[in-house]
């Protein structure tokens, strides 16, 4: 008695001190799933601040005056003349006439650099869209160089970045604020040019396109083929050796690294195939090989998930196992198959390493336009950016990053709005 | 023709075949008295006829897609004989390429040695052979399959059991790729890698302690050998992953308890998803953030207590590796926590034991087994992370283990040796292709292992 007293006194005392563990290790409990939120939430701060300022872009407004002699140029059907011509003579002219007190070969160099060095092929673009306009006079609001753009959205955000300027640029950015000649547009050229090594010139058309048909190629191909081979796996295989060393095979291909996809895609397709590089074919077989395995996988889920009393209520109505896959399982399970592969999908938008391995990391200026043109993926352009050391690359970066993420958001809620819209609960 | 309209016009006759097939089948099934007195069903005939012209017709196709172009350059290559013929596989690329670009129009024609015009000649002869031969063949298969589809149709032609069977065969088929596919990443993988181990001794390569690749241009050059010890990035891919499993292990496993046991069904139901964000995020925006942000931040909070922390630290890399692995730790603990039976649960916290209690003394260690093999995957796969390293961590091989340092990994170390056009045969792309075989072989090893564990601790608990 005495002694079960001692142990119920033991017991007491011990309670405010396991309550405390208790508490602490709810809290930690919390703190873990905090810790896991702020992730999430400070990287999406940190991309959305950083790039949220690239789908805008500084112009200037300048009189251009299409002056044939200026440009060098008579006839505009030439293509003679037209490749000789000198464009950037038309902004030139034109920011000349804007500062008239510039006249020194440094302050000019320092006034040409205000504006794009692309600036003038846009304007010969505007001319052979308007032929009349040769000889004539008009208001354009011109491309700046990525550093002008950079400082003018600092500047405009009261942190002035004017490391790469001359104080001389400074000085007529703030004049130009003054007459209202200066101002933030939509950065149209983001969405529709290829990469470039100017920054202001640089867009994400060609890698999304690069990705279009490298995903096209590989949804084309993994899955019919993960589909077939989930319904041999689940309704035909016979339980034998060979059907268990395809399984542990699947299995063990879901986790292998992708990099390592990269190097049988350049080993077996490019150095023994002779498949050229770079290009969406190559891409897409090599994400095929990839993302069969999730695909294969999820499609046997959703197979598995039709019960056996639909099977069975078709085979003894006469059905031939065939027509009881064909015509009862799997329109059943369509929607977990077709969840599968868009988050298969996914996935493969979202990979790089591999397309490293193969080529697609290549500077490429033109827009693909099909499965072999050379191509690179927006993930991969996402890395080549990442690497420029030009400051408003960073923004580029930090944009096609959301660009790419606001595709994978929709991809994957496609994904949950399809299980919840289809999928039957048996 | 070209592949694509070949491709199209067997598809096309395959289509016609179909239509063929079942309109014998309903021809001889209408004096029978209707469909009911043939075999199978008259799509099964239409079926069997579709088959018999498409897919002899494209197995030809697939054979001479691989073939085709080989076979002629080695015809033309053997065709060169004089001044102009290749030694070595280097000069036989050259002279390969020069007879296609010429024979393509892309080189002009004047000046060229004769012999290199007869042989672009022959190459466009033979292409345009080749393409014809092709045509004509893949015709006259798909019509005589056609043909012979059509005539075995029959009243009592078991067309429902021939296509099934054909079916069967195709959906193996589909299955087997998964075993070419890792057929093909040994071969691949060991091929070259045995061909590297012959100008570096496996031995140097494992237990080398000095990393550096590059091989010289000019023989008098400083460094000239190159050396390929990969210990230093062994070490650096530890020290990345010990990293990113230091983030990743307490705090995936400590939510994954938390969701499992403490919070409620609404809290569970937001807290889930938006974990799993993190892993739907694509590797390179991990690594702009590695590289972008967290590097930065940790190198000056260093400096703020008078450490150094260099730009491209192990602790970047691996901290954000880890921050990725989370929710694959999360999702596995939670799916062996939830499959623990309830009934231990009941039996402890009858006892009188806290909450805490029972997890930490009942349910960690019946769900052990899960939990390690879900950490072993998880190891498996910082492993083989390769985007956030290849921009967040370094390039130089430091053998060191501190994490502030800046360290390179196997991973890194592939990208760099790959990336670009390479000469196929130095050792440096080679030893590429023997850390991918090391990278390989580690992971697959991690995950048998894993999967075994799983296997086995499901088998308790069924």
């Amino acid at each position: 008695m005495n002694n079960s007293m001692t142990n119920l006194e033991k017991i007491r005392k011990s309670l405010s001190r396991r309550n405390r563990a208790e508490g602490l290790f709810r809290w930690a409990g919390r703190v873990a799933i905090f810790l896991g939120l702020m992730a999430v939430v400070v990287l999406f701060v940190d991309i959305i601040g950083k790039g949220h300022g690239a789908f805008r872009i500084a112009y200037i407004e300048l009189d251009i005056d299409y002056d044939p002699e200026k440009i060098g140029i008579e006839n505009l059907s030439d293509p003679q003349q037209l490749a000789g011509a000198d464009w950037q003579a038309l902004p030139k002219a034109a920011l000349n006439k804007q500062f008239p007190g510039v006249t020194s070969r440094g302050d000019k160099r320092s006034l040409y650099g205000l504006i794009s060095n692309g600036a003038g092929y846009d304007l010969k673009d505007r001319l052979m869209a308007n032929p009349l306009l040769l000889g004539d006079q008009e208001r354009v609001w011109i491309l700046t160089d990525d550093d002008i753009d950079t400082y003018y959205k600092s500047w405009l955000a009261g942190e002035p970045y004017a490391a790469r300027l001359t104080d001389k640029q400074v000085e007529w950015i703030a004049e130009l604020h003054e007459q209202g000649k200066i101002r933030l547009q939509f950065n149209a050229n983001f969405f529709t040019r290829g990469d470039s090594r100017e920054p202001e010139q640089a867009g994400i058309r060609g890698a999304l396109m690069g990705s279009l048909f490298t995903l096209a190629l590989t949804l084309i191909l993994s899955f019919p083929v993960g589909v077939a081979a989930a319904i041999y796996l689940e309704e035909f295989a016979p339980k034998n050796g060979w059907t268990d060393f395809i399984e542990v095979n699947i299995n063990n291909l879901a986790a292998v690294p992708s990099i390592i996809f990269g190097l049988l895609g350049l080993a077996i397709f490019i150095n023994f195939f002779h498949v050229p590089r770079s290009v969406p074919i190559v891409g897409g077989l090599v994400l095929t090989l990839m993302t069969l395995p999730t695909i294969i996988i999820s499609s046997r889920a959703a197979i598995k998930s039709v019960p056996p009393s639909i099977r069975e209520a078709a085979l003894g109505m006469g059905a031939s196992k065939y027509q009881m896959v064909l015509h009862h399982v799997l329109p059943l399970a369509m929607p977990g198959m077709l969840t599968g592969a868009i988050i298969g999908m996914a996935q493969a938008l979202g990979e790089s390493a591999p397309l490293l391995m193969i080529g697609m990391v290549a500077f490429i200026v033109d827009i693909p336009g099909g499965f072999s043109d050379p191509a690179t993926v927006l993930p991969v352009q996402i890395f080549l950016w990442a690497d420029s050391p030009e400051r408003a690359f960073i923004e580029k970066t930090s944009a096609a990053i959301m660009v790419l993420l606001s595709f994978l958001i929709v991809m994957n809620a496609s994904a949950v709005w399809l299980r919840k819209r289809l999928e039957r609960r048996w | 023709m070209d592949v694509t309209n070949i491709l199209i016009l067997v598809f096309g006759l395959g289509v016609f075949a179909f239509y063929l097939g079942r309109a014998r089948s309903l021809a001889i099934a209408k004096p029978l008295g209707g469909i009911r007195y043939l075999h199978s069903l008259p799509s099964y005939y239409g079926f069997h006829s579709a088959l018999w012209c498409a897919l002899p017709a494209l197995l030809l196709l697939a054979l001479w897609v691989v073939f085709d172009d080989p076979l002629i350059n080695s015809i033309v290559a053997d065709s060169v004989t004089g001044s102009q013929a290749a030694g070595d596989t280097a000069s036989y690329n050259l002279l390969m390429n020069k007879i296609s670009n010429v024979s393509a129009g892309i080189l002009p024609r004047d000046g060229r040695d004769p012999e290199i015009l007869a042989a672009a000649d022959l190459m466009t002869r033979l292409q345009t052979l080749s393409r014809w031969a092709l045509t004509a063949l893949i015709l006259t298969l798909s019509i005589t399959g056609l043909a012979w589809g059509w005539s075995r149709t029959s009243q009592v032609f078991r067309a429902r059991q021939v296509v099934e069977n054909v079916v069967e065969k195709l959906l193996l088929g589909c299955a087997c790729v998964a075993i070419l596919t890792t057929l093909g990443i040994v071969l691949s993988v060991l091929f070259e890698s045995i061909q590297f181990f012959r100008s570096v001794p496996i031995f140097d390569f494992v237990f080398g302690l000095e990393w550096s690749p590059q091989t010289a241009i000019r023989e008098d050059q400083v460094g000239s050998s190159g050396s390929f010890g990969a210990v230093p990035l062994f070490v650096g891919t530890l020290l990345v992953s010990a990293v990113a499993m230091f983030v990743a292990v307490p705090v995936g496993l400590m939510s994954a308890i938390y969701l499992a046991e403490y919070a409620s069904k609404a809290t569970r139901s937001y807290a889930k998803p938006a974990l799993e964000i993190l892993a739907g995020i694509p590797t390179v925006v991990y690594g702009f953030f590695a590289a972008l942000t967290v590097a930065p931040f940790l190198r000056d909070l260093g400096e703020s207590f008078g450490l150094s922390v260099s730009s491209e630290s192990a602790l970047a890399a691996g901290g954000v590796m880890g921050v990725m692995i989370i929710p694959f730790i999360s999702s596995l603990a939670d799916d062996v926590i939830t499959a623990v039976p309830q009934s231990m649960r009941d039996g402890s916290l009858a006892m009188g034991a806290t909450k805490s209690e029972t997890v930490r003394k009942v349910i960690i260690p019946a769900a052990l087994p899960g939990i390690v093999s879900g950490i072993m995957l998880a190891i498996s796969r910082a492993i083989g992370e390769t985007m956030i390293v290849v921009m967040a961590a370094g390039m130089a091989a430091n053998l060191t283990a501190n994490p502030m340092e800046s360290v390179t990994t196997v991973t890194v170390q592939i990208v760099t040796l790959l990336t670009g056009d390479q000469e196929f045969d130095s050792p440096k792309t080679l030893a590429a292709f023997a850390l991918g075989l090391m990278l390989f072989t580690v992971t697959l090893l991690l995950n048998i292992f894993a999967l075994q564990i799983v296997k086995k601790y499901r088998e308790q608990y069924e």
